[in-house]
This record gives structure tokens, sequence and C-alpha cells, in this order.
């Protein structure tokens, strides 16, 4: 069985790797999006200004007047504690509590400056009721937090591709029926699928993070091996996604529809570029059936905040689940033909 | 000699269409057996379902004995009617693949140097012409020294080069003792290759036996084959009950002297005249009323 695992792996690595056109668009892809990131766009903040509230009274005075100022995104807070390190790193420009007249800001965030003018502004009638209270911390800046994101979602674009298309273009083809007139069981060419596809993109998502990180050089606070297992835990359960819909499938333009329907709503609801705070509930919601948004949130809280296995162990434990659940229905309604 | 492979009220539908519609039949050991049928005669969707390609609607095969599993698996050489290979792979990559699927194997540098592959051995499998395409494929298929080798038309669209060469080679592994089921649409083949010939057309079989058991059982008698110009439609088919094929027509007598006493009768030409036995072409038209090649 083993034999066959490997040979399998072999052909399917060699495959790959010479493959030129699949090789370069899973490296150099991720690197560009990076470098755009990274040179275009850190400067220019492409967020609007971001003031979170407390809940209390806004309805008249000097807290409506400021709530009326146009340009700025107003994000209820149930309450101080648990969201001020959004403040600290400069996620969120201010934080006020209307009934207390209290805000904190940052004082390295040049937007938190502008903010508290303009409060300062709103309250030009009663300015000493006002009391600021200043919290510290370094900016998150954008690539910092966009990268976790990035390297999940290249993760899963080689994952989806790479197993779905791969083995619908097999059956397509006749390289499955030939394989299956072989001693290889469905069970033992879906492992070395797996595997070679696994050890490949984690090679390949292994480099081009180092590469980032030399080039770019980006905050990572928490374990090296906590990344390593959330991103590889990521990208097999999008390898066994990858697998269920290449389960039946036979022709490309299909599979292809397919992939694009799961990978393009993945790419811009799982938070990989733009932060699901101050998203519609609903939308919150349905991104936390995505995978990909518990690789990008477990890989940015490790990176970002530093956060420990016992942190990201729900994230873990979603992906795990149904990566089985996911690996038990592709391998059970998988055709050869 | 023992039956190797035996095949017992096969049904495969497609819809509404029945493809193989309950064909029996047995394979000895050691004996090269041929499927033959025009296109569409069901001859794919029968070797496939002996294979273990293709599941049955109904019928039972037995290989040694036993339905199909893993022992058949590891003793079944295959090849298919076309088979695409994985891509940015050499013939000795995917060959070395092959070999590692099975227990029991040939080396790959005897098989590359016997099917003439050697000069190809580091080259991309997609840059094979056709001869040397269906080689590597029949070098794969018996790569795990079957005991039974399936054959699925193997030498349509080869030249008529290639196509004596795969002959060739079949031949020699006969020889080795492997069982062979062959399919084809070329009388010549099934003639050349096979002990035992099923003769199969709209899925079932219209004849079975050996090649010159079946000439023998069919005719006694011999072809005259005179060139359709030569002798008019009302004069042949009224009175020499010819069939006219391609530009011949082609007249049936057990007395040939009878036969062109009376073409002299109606002064046909004889220049172009020609005598030969009846083949297994005729025997096919006899049997069904079509041609083979059609
Ligand atoms: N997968 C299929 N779906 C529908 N019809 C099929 C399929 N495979 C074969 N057929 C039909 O079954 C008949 C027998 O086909 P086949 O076994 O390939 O014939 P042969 O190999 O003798 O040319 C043909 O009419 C063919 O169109
Ligand atoms: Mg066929």
């Amino acid at each position: 069985m083993w034999n066959r695992i490997y040979a399998l792996f072999v052909a399917r690595n060699l495959e790959f790797i010479r493959d030129r056109s699949a090789l370069a668009w899973s490296v150099l892809l991720p690197i560009l999006i990076i470098f755009v990131f990274a040179f275009a766009f850190t400067d220019e903040n492409p967020e609007k200004f971001k003031v979170g509230v407390i809940p209390g009274d806004t309805s008249e005075g000097a807290a409506a007047a400021f709530k009326q100022t146009r340009f700025i995104n107003f994000i209820d807070f149930d309450e101080v504690e648990t969201n001020l390190f959004k403040v600290e790193r400069h996620q969120v420009d201010m934080l006020f509590d209307p009934n207390t007249s209290r805000y904190w800001i940052n004082q390295t965030s040049p937007n938190g400056y502008i903010v508290e003018k303009l409060l300062v502004a709103a309250y030009a009638d009663s300015p000493e009721s006002l009391q600021q209270i200043l919290v510290e911390g370094d900016e998150i800046r954008y690539i910092d937090w966009v990268i976790p994101g990035v390297i999940a979602m290249n993760i899963m674009w080689g994952a989806l591709f790479g197993i779905g298309y791969v083995i619908v273009r097999y059956r397509k083809f006749g390289v499955l029926k030939r394989l299956r007139a072989t001693p290889v069981t469905a069970m033992e060419f879906l492992s070395a699928q797996i595997l070679s596809r696994l050890w490949l993109l984690v090679a390949v998502n292994t480099v081009i993070f180092i590469c980032m990180d030399y080039f770019v050089g980006f905050r990572m606070l928490g374990s090296y091996f906590n990344l390593f297992l959330v991103f590889t835990l990521g990208c097999i359960n999008l390898i066994c996604c990858g697998l269920v819909v290449a389960a039946r499938i036979s022709t490309e333009e299909v599979a292809n529809g397919v992939l694009n329907l799961l990978s393009w709503p993945m790419m811009f609801l799982s938070g990989v570029w733009f932060s699901l705070e101050g998203a519609h509930p609903w939308m919150q919601k349905f991104a936390l059936i995505l995978p990909l948004t518990h690789v990008t949130e477990a890989a940015r809280e490790i990176m970002i905040d530093g956060a420990g296995i016992v942190q990201i162990s729900d994230h873990l434990l979603v992906l795990g689940v149904s990566a089985v659940i996911l690996l038990i229905v592709g391998a059970r309604i998988f055709q050869w033909e | 000699m023992p039956v190797i492979l035996q095949v017992s009220n096969l049904v495969k539908r497609f819809g509404q269409l029945t493809a193989v519609n309950d064909i029996s039949f047995e394979i000895y050991q050691g004996s090269c057996f041929g499927l033959l049928g025009p296109n569409g005669a069901g001859k794919t969707t029968t070797i496939e379902m002996m294979e273990g390609i293709k599941t049955p609607d109904a019928g039972t095969i037995r290989y040694q004995g036993e339905a199909l599993g893993q022992q058949f698996r590891n003793e079944a050489g295959i090849m298919f009617q076309t088979t695409a290979l994985q891509e940015f792979i050499t013939v000795r990559e995917i060959m070395v693949q092959f070999s590692r699927f099975y227990p029991n194997t040939s080396s790959i540098d005897e098989l590359a140097e016997r099917y003439a592959l050697h000069e190809f051995l580091n080259q991309d499998t997609r840059k094979l012409s056709g001869g040397q395409k269906q080689r590597l494929l029949l070098a794969m298929a018996l790569i795990n020294k079957p005991k039974i080798l399936f054959l699925d038309e193997p030498t349509t669209g080869l030249d008529p080069q290639s196509r004596r060469n795969l002959w060739k080679q079949v031949q020699l592994v006969k020889e080795q003792g492997a069982t062979i089921l062959l399919t084809t649409h070329y009388m010549e083949e099934a003639y050349e290759l096979c002990d035992e010939i099923a003769i199969m057309d709209h899925g079932r079989i219209i004849a079975h036996d050996a090649p010159d058991a079946l000439l023998a059982a069919h005719f006694d008698d011999v072809v005259v084959q005179i060139h359709a110009k030569d002798i008019p439609r009302e004069i042949g088919e009224k009175e020499f009950q010819a069939i006219y094929r391609n530009d011949s027509a082609h007249i049936l007598t057990g007395d040939v002297n009878k036969t062109i006493e009376h073409l002299l009768h109606f002064d046909i030409p004889l220049d172009r005249l020609r005598i030969r036995a009846r083949d297994l072409e005729d025997l096919f038209l006899e049997l069904t009323g079509k041609e083979l090649r059609a």
C-alpha cells in the first residue's frame, strides 16, 4: 500500500514541479500581492476613521453632534475593557463613552489625533466635561494585519484548484481509469494526492513567508510552531474541500465553476483584506462557516496578538472536525469515472 | 486446459440502449481470445466489464473461479482503447510508477529494450508518436508479468508497419504463456493472433469458434471476384447472386469451372478475375448482412 501511495506521490510532485505555469502562479502571485500592498498602500490607509462607541444616550447634545460627523464609521462596542486593545493597535481610532464623556486614544495614531479634534469641536460648549485617557501600543500596519490572510488565501487557491482541478482533469482524460485498472485503491490514490499537495503547499508557502518576512518584515509575536500548525491544518481542510468537489465532476468547466464559486466568496468574505468588524452581523455569521476565516483569524491572533494554542483552539477544532467530515464524504462519493 | 476467465449472461445497458446483451463465453488459460465486431458492437463495454472497470447490470465474471478482486488486479495487464498519461512525466518515470503498484514486476530496462522504448526513456510521454505510445501502453500493461492481458483495439489507427510490429510483440507475450483477450475490428488481426474468435454485433455474440472452424462451418466454397465494371449489376445479382462490395463483385461458388463457363456465356471479361478462399470478412458479411469496416 505505501509503495503505491509513494509512487503516486512522486509522480504528482514531478508533475507539479515541471508544470512551470502552475508553479509560477502559486509562488509569484502572493509575492506580487504582498509587494503591492507593502509599497502602494501602507501610507495611505484605505479605511475611513473608526470610532468605537459604548452604548449610552447620544440622542442630543454634544454627543449627538459628534455622532453626526461625516466620514467617521461609528461602531457599537458593548464595553470598554474588551475593546481597548483595538485602540492600542490603531484598529480603531478612538473609543468613546457618551455616558461619562471619557474617550480613549492612542498618542501615536495620527487618525486618533484628528478624530480627537473633531470630538473636541463637537463639545465646544462644554470642553471641560471631556476626559482624555491615553493608551499605548504600536500601530499594527496593514501589512502585518493582511499577511496571515494572504498566506491563507494562497493556500486556499493551491488546495482547492490543485486538488479539485487536477483530479477532474485526471478523470476527464482517463488517467483515473488507467489507475483503476491497477491494484491502486481509491483511498490510496486520494491519500497520495492529499500528501503531495499538502507538502508542496506547506513548502512553497513557508518559502514565501520567509522571503516576505525578509523583504518586508512583519510582526510575529506568537510561536512559529503554532502558526505552522494552523496553516497546515487549514491546508488539509481546504484540500478536503477540493476533494469533495472533485469526487464526481468530470468536466473542467463545471469544476472550474464550482471551485470559483467556493473560492471567490471566501476570498472576500473571510476577512482576508478587510476586517469584518462593523460588517453586517449576518455576514459575520456567514464568515464563520468559511474555513478560510478560521485559518486567517487563528494566524492573525498568533502573529499579531501572540496568542497561544489555547486561544486558537476553537479555530483548530472547527478546522479539524470539518476536515475529517469532508474527507469522509469526499472518499465516500469518489468515482473513478 | 483450465478456464481462466468465465463470463456468464453479461448485460450492460446505457439508458434505452442495451450495449451488451446477455453474452457468455469462457477463456482458456494460455489462449488468445478475440472479440471481433464493427464499431459500436459492444466490444469495449464487454472487455471493460471483464477488466472490472465497468459494472455489469446483470451476469457474472469469474477469474480463476472467483469474483474479480485484488488478486485479479495484481495479475491482469490492461491496455485501453485510448489512454491519457499523466503530464510532465517521462517514459521511465511512468514505468517506475506503475511498477511500484505491483508486487511482482518485470525489469523496466528489459521491457524498454523489448518494446524499443529505450531511446525515449527520458522523454516526456506527450512527445511520443502513435506507435511509440502504443508500445509504451503495452509495456505498461505487461509490467506486472500479467497472467491475463486485455487489449482493446490495440492497433486501431496505427500504420501497417506498426501494426505488424505490435502483432509480433503480442505473439511473443502469448508464447510466454499469458492468456490474451483482444478486441478488434480487423479480420486479419483476429485471424493472425487468436485461437478463438467471438463475433459480436449489436451487443450479442453471433458466432464463436476457432477462426478456421468458423470459416469451414460457414462455407465450403470459394469466392470468384470480378471487377465491378466488368459485370453489370443486373446480370451479377440475378444470375450469380453476386455481392457487390467496394469495386468488386463477389460470387460464391462450390464449382469454379461451372461458374467460369457461366461467366463466359454472358461475355464477361475475365482479365481481372481472382479466385480466393473465403475469409472472416465474408463470414461477417454473411452473418450480419453488413460490412465490418463500414
Ligand atoms: N458510457 C456510455 N454511455 C452511453 N452509451 C455508451 C457508453 N459507452 C458505450 N456506449 C454505447 O454502447 C454501444 C457499444 O459501445 P462500445 O462497447 O464502445 O462498442 P465497440 O467497442 O464495439 O465499438 C455503442 O452504441 C455506444 O454508443
Ligand atoms: Mg471500442
